[in-house]
């Protein structure tokens, strides 16, 4: 039943300690450009501070910039929280400079998209755009 | 002929005539711009014989993992024809945080070496004799701990500190406008780089206390004007700020060093050196009226765009470091580190680095461009372009002298909008292909192969973290606490914390503990929301 869809509720920020913003933010525009309700954690946040901030404020989505090499930590970690909250509904997207193999691997443990560099914009935004609305 | 593009412009937006002439550079003088080489307004370079005295110095940023690792890569490149060095700290360091702080989980010897101690400091430089080399340290929050770190392995081995050569990042405004990694608010923080600039003042002359740069301004996104005019504008208020502490300019504004990016626009970046050593020289000399000449030259370091490399087919990536270099060439740089080829991968390896530095020796000793000094002065092009770039930077200026100053400027997020601003025009214009970036959005090639590149295991995590709990066993608790409670002491009375420092980081403090004391007394920093 076609019903007027609310808009994707996306929450983007940075785990860990590197301050490198430029991407995130620009993801953060895009997102809110192509009409979706962004949410920007800021910089230095926890997994556990992540996953409390999506969840308290219903999003569909996370997306996480690391571009310091914690990513297979990271992650995981926030990967496992939100199954431990009984959040696996909302997809985890993320990126950084993130080698072939770890991509992989962090694809399989779930994951749902890592960008590189280069990656166009359009992609990321069209990505998003292709998770579904929760409830 | 019909022209490729309706508007052909530079990389930071400024547009570019079909050609230039006289008619370019009507109100200009060779003497009032340019001067001699060695000269005011040193456009032309701070020596008279540039290149033609001494090559620049060929200085290659590394660290990963265990100070060990690190300590062999120093040598490595040393042994390969290297002039000087430059350490890379991890991001737990960068935040002065230990490496057994739950936060540093996963981060550990990943983007730069581990140093959480003065034991770490002693393996960096284990056989690398501190009085012959000039060391160059890229750290900013905790700058001033590591510092003390650095001059407590001196001491033990008995060098004298008028001996120590090198420079601090120590650069702390650029890390709110850009980089995001500080530690206290604004201005405890300038008193602590206050603080470094006296303590060498007094005791290691030759030491360069602070690198002003520009390099992450630009790695944020900026265009080339706001790297000059931000980054100079950083400079100046960190002379004021001596000053204002009753240092005489003369006395430290010599040994202050500047760092600049080095991107794709082959011009607009040499311009950009040249209006960066015009601009201060004229603002130095304006404000202060120092009797130095040498208080008023810039001298500078800088490094290739690594935000220009790309992921996609990563050998491109040496073509474009080699221009970038050259640029930083022709702009009279004092030193140089060019960016490896798989730097958007990961950390370099030991064969791409060697690359990396080969691509400077070819053009030290094979390209000739070291034979003449500025070779491009008195070009109508690269004059009108200097000229723009020093107008263009003195808007600024004024804007930031009408919002109060750069603290309060950063407080409102004008340099961080403005650079937000840039990166998103520049993002949208490759989008729509009006720029084109080899192998990303034109020439894409389907399947790449991939190329070798280094990893950290995880086992470095877990020595750094042994060691240092060794460390904590075995150190004197109560000298420990003593050093640090004087230090604690000294930071809120307004005493020059340097010496205290040194003696904590003597007495086994780690760079999280003490970190943590100067926390108590300064406060945090939060940043102003800016999307």
């Amino acid at each position: 039943m076609a019903v007027a869809s609310k808009p994707l509720r996306v929450l983007v920020g940075k785990v860990g300690l590197d301050g490198h913003d430029r991407g995130v933010k620009l993801i953060a525009r895009a997102l809110r450009d192509a009409g979706m309700e962004v949410i920007y954690t800021g910089l230095h946040q926890t997994p556990e501070q992540v996953v409390s901030a999506a969840i308290q404020e219903d999003v569909d989505a996370i997306g996480l910039s690391i571009l310091s090499g914690a990513h297979n930590t990271l992650f995981r970690r926030v990967l496992e929280l939100l199954k431990e909250q009984d959040a696996e509904d909302i997809a985890l997207f993320g990126g950084g400079i993130i080698p072939d193999e770890d991509a992989l691997t962090l694809t399989a443990a779930g994951v749902k998209a890592l960008f590189g560099p280069g990656a166009p914009m359009e992609d990321i935004v069209k990505f998003v755009q292709g998770l579904k609305p929760q409830g | 002929m019909q022209e490729r593009k309706p508007r052909f412009v530079s990389l930071s937006g400024l547009d570019v005539h079909r050609v230039y002439t006289r008619d370019d550079l009507k109100d200009w003088s060779s003497d009032d711009q340019l001067g001699a080489p060695g000269e005011f307004p040193y456009t032309r370079g701070i020596h008279s014989t540039m290149y033609r005295g001494r090559l620049w110095t060929m200085r290659q940023f590394a660290g990963f993992g265990l100070a060990s690792d690190t300590n062999r890569r120093f040598k490595y490149l040393l042994q390969h024809g290297q002039s000087g060095l430059s350490v890379a700290f991890d991001m737990p360091t960068l935040m002065g945080i230990d490496a057994d702080d739950p936060r540093a989980h996963g981060e550990i010897g990943h983007c730069g070496v581990a140093v959480s101690s003065l034991d770490d400091m002693e393996r960096l430089f284990d056989g690398i004799p501190l009085d012959q080399v000039t060391t160059s340290m890229t750290i900013n929050g905790p700058a001033a701990v590591i510092f003390a770190m650095y001059i407590a392995v001196a001491e033990k081995r008995g060098i004298r500190l008028d001996r120590l050569d090198g420079t601090l990042q120590n650069d702390i405004l650029k890390e709110y406008i850009a980089q995001k990694e500080w530690l206290f608010p604004p201005e405890p923080s300038l008193r602590l780089i206050t603080d470094t600039i006296a303590y060498c003042a007094e005791h290691a002359p030759k030491w360069h206390p602070i690198s002003i740069s520009g390099y992450h301004i630009r790695e944020a996104g900026s265009t080339a004007v706001q790297e000059l005019a931000f980054t100079l504008y950083d400079g100046l208020t960190y002379v004021d700020a001596a000053v204002k502490a009753g240092l005489p300019v003369d006395r430290f504004a010599p040994q202050l060093s500047f760092f600049f990016n080095a991107h794709n626009d082959f011009f607009e970046e040499i311009a950009k050196f040249r209006a960066a050593r015009r601009l201060w020289a004229r603002e130095m000399t304006r404000r202060y009226r120092p009797g130095d000449p040498r208080s008023a030259q810039l001298r500078c370091h800088a490094q290739t765009a690594g935000c220009s490399l790309t992921a996609q087919q990563p050998m491109n990536n040496v073509v474009r470091t080699t221009i970038q270099a050259l640029a930083a060439v022709l702009g009279g740089t004092q030193s140089l580190h060019t960016n490896s080829m798989d730097e958007t991968l990961a950390l370099p390896t030991e064969s791409a680095v060697k690359l990396a530095l080969r691509t400077q020796q070819i053009i030290a000793q094979e390209s000739e461009v070291a034979n003449s000094v500025d070779p491009l002065g008195g070009s109508y092009y690269v004059e009108s372009l200097t000229n723009r770039l020093e107008e263009a930077a003195l808007d600024y200026f004024r804007r930031l002298d009408d919002l109060g100053g750069m603290v309060r400027a950063i407080e409102g997020g004008f340099p961080q909008h403005e650079i937000l601003d840039a990166s998103q025009r520049y993002q949208r214009e490759v989008e729509r292909k009006e720029r084109i970036v080899v192998g990303v959005n034109e020439y894409v090639e389907p399947e790449e192969r991939p190329i070798p590149i280094l990893q950290i295991g995880q086992e470095i995590e877990s020595e750094q973290v042994a060691r240092l709990s060794d460390l904590r066993k075995t150190r004197d608790p109560f000298k420990m606490a003593g050093a640090v409670e004087a230090l604690q002491e000294a930071a809120s009375c307004g005493e020059n914390v340097m010496p205290y420092l040194i003696e904590a980081v003597k007495a086994k403090a780690t760079l999280g503990e003490i970190c943590m004391a100067l926390k108590e007394v300064f406060g945090t920093y939060r940043e102003p929301a800016v999307l």
